[in-house]
């Protein structure tokens, strides 16, 4: 059994990020870029996956800009197999993700589908969701917890939900989403990183997946959010319940 | 214009957070009318549909689709049963709350609608312009939806917040009707099993509805000493909130993470214990009223956005204040 697991391209979770003063987004230029951390959870579960004996392959896809091959590169230092770039132009929304990832599962045909369930720069959380829609495969999003049963092929999913944690079981072929607490991605290593140098990545453009790249929302602006007021630094417990009481009201 | 409302209940009651969604519903255009759609199976299915018919008056129709397919939320069936109301219906709009529930149902129903969803909606503009969060609330986002078919949102409940139901508004009762589920199908069924469900039950009030919410960091150092939060958060009749740090090591459960992964909270007063300040603990917590940081590292950046800060070993502080608090009434 293959393993897919697609990764994005964002600003590293570490950056500050800044609104450009235009209004037209956020500043990308001469800005470090990261694999997206939910998206190194997911490579990371499929890797453990096949470790434990139980898929044969991990193929890493993107979908982006030319630069998007770079991350891939660190997915295959990670342990990924091998990797798939669908190179695009301008902006790229999960609907569009969505077909390009259902095109490449019916070239590569695995029996998961793995991604992260948000990407931290536009913090969607729709794409996982929308892949299983179109390919009626079930979904078991924000997974803190994966088990394969590789005779019966069903896989059994802890998601974490509002009420505490929720089970399902799954018939593979199936898409599962990761949350933080799934795993710890694991770093790649120097001997890793030179060796993926090596490994295949193939090009696909949306015309050769047969899917059209349109876009039925519009991003108007990007601004700041409201700041908050700077605040007071008190001196003992009386005077902050006096102030909870008397100035705020809401004790 | 017209408005799907995908309702959640429980108890025989439509959520508040769906009541949210109600009234983000309303504030698309005055001239709207919206219909519920509530699922499930058996008789708490109908008295949630009866509660729902009365839970606003701008509410024109109930929708209930009663079927064992709909007994646990599994995104499969539900998004199916979104498109088939959608398709029947020809609503303009569709909305749910952006919780758990919403996010894992919504973006499929999209994908069989051939749409782009909108998630995490936190102001609607006009019918087709609406702002969101991104970058983890670091900055906003306008978007404006274009397409020819429906517009699929989720939206935060505590950007359109509503007071407490009133128990005698029975005078406004929408009618109640059956989702014809003839043509539903099963091909996608049967593909997902739900298994169990586990939670902490507690006497509480919910995290994401309370008016106070007391939450506490890593630096309670253990699941033992993080009881004294809940101990104040008893007192004041609170909910109980942690950062993901203090998930992490095992403090508390999961669900009680507050944060961009976790809940978004809008209360009227946020107590933060031992809790750095984060991003992503700033973006589950920043819109609430009053915020107040205890921290003995004054250069926390939990500082930059407390109304009242308190510089100081959390480990007196919090003795000191279930002495002095006064009891919650």
């Amino acid at each position: 059994m293959k393993i897919m697991v697609a990764i994005k391209r964002v600003v590293d979770y570490a950056v500050k990020i800044r609104v450009k003063s235009d209004k037209s987004g956020v500043e990308t230029q001469n800005v470090k870029m990261s694999m997206n951390p939910f998206c190194e959870i997911a490579l990371e579960e499929a890797l453990r996956i096949k470790e434990a004996g139980m898929a044969s392959e991990v193929v890493a896809v993107t979908m982006g800009l030319k630069q998007c091959v770079d991350t891939l590169r660190t997915g295959l230092a990670m342990g990924a197999d091998r990797g798939i770039h669908v190179e695009t132009s301008g902006p790229l929304y999960p609907l569009s993700v969505a077909k390009l990832l259902r095109a490449l599962v019916e070239v590569e045909k695995p029996g998961l589908l793995i991604l992260g369930k948000q990407a931290i720069d536009d913090d969607c959380n729709q794409t996982g969701q929308m892949v299983a829609g179109l390919l009626n495969w079930p979904q078991g999003t924000f997974a803190s917890k994966v088990v394969l049963d590789k005779e019966k092929q069903i896989v059994t999913v802890d998601r974490e939900v509002d009420g505490g944690l929720e089970t399902l079981c799954l018939d593979m072929p199936a898409v599962i989403t990761t949350d933080l607490r799934l795993n710890q991605p694991r770093y790649a290593t120097l001997p890793n990183i030179m060796k993926a140098k090596s490994k295949a990545i193939k090009k696909f453009t949306p015309e050769d997946l047969n899917v059209e790249i349109k876009s039925d929302i519009e991003e108007v602006q990007v601004t700041e959010p409201p700041k908050r007021k700077a605040g007071v630094i008190l001196s003992s417990v009386d005077e902050l319940i006096d102030k909870l009481k008397n100035e705020a009201h809401v004790i | 214009i017209s408005t799907l409302v995908l309702a959640e209940h429980q108890g025989g009651a439509i959520k508040p957070q769906s009541v949210s969604a109600v009234k983000a519903a309303k504030s698309l255009s005055n001239d709207n009318p919206i219909s519920l759609l509530l699922a499930g199976s058996g008789s708490a299915l109908h008295e949630a549909a009866a509660n729902a018919a009365s839970c606003d008056p701008s509410v024109s129709e109930v929708l209930v689709a009663d079927s064992d397919e709909f007994s646990h939320p599994l995104a499969e069936p539900w998004a199916k049963l979104i498109h088939l109301v959608q398709q029947k219906g020809g609503y303009s709009h569709v909305i749910t709350a952006s919780g758990s529930f919403g996010k894992n149902i919504l973006p499929r129903a999209a994908a069989l609608l051939d749409v782009s969803p909108i998630t995490d909606v936190i102001e609607i503009s006009d019918p087709h312009l609406f702002v969101r969060p991104i970058y983890a609330g670091n900055a906003l986002c306008t978007v404006r939806y274009t397409g020819a078919g429906p517009c699929l949102l989720t939206v935060r409940s505590t950007s359109f917040p509503v007071p407490p139901i009133l128990a005698d508004s029975k005078s406004n009762e929408a009618p109640i009707t059956q989702v014809d589920l003839s043509t539903f199908g099963e091909d996608s069924v049967g593909k997902s099993r739900y298994v169990k469900h586990t939670s902490q039950d507690t006497e509480r009030p919910d995290l994401g509805n309370a008016r106070v919410v007391v939450s506490g960091g890593r630096a309670l150092k253990s699941a033992e000493n993080f009881k004294m939060i809940e101990k104040l958060a008893e007192k004041l009749g609170a909910a109980v909130g942690a950062t993901r740090a203090a998930v992490d090591a095992g403090y508390v459960p999961n669900d009680l993470q507050v944060g961009q992964t976790g809940k978004i909270v809008a209360p009227e007063l946020y107590m933060a214990f031992g809790v750095s300040g984060a991003i992503q603990h700033l973006a589950g917590m920043r819109d609430s009223k009053v915020i107040v940081a205890v921290n003995k590292d004054a250069e926390a950046p939990i500082f930059q956005v407390a109304d009242y800060g308190l510089v100081g070993d959390i480990f007196e502080v919090i003795p000191e204040l279930l002495e002095k608090l006064p009891e919650n009434k």
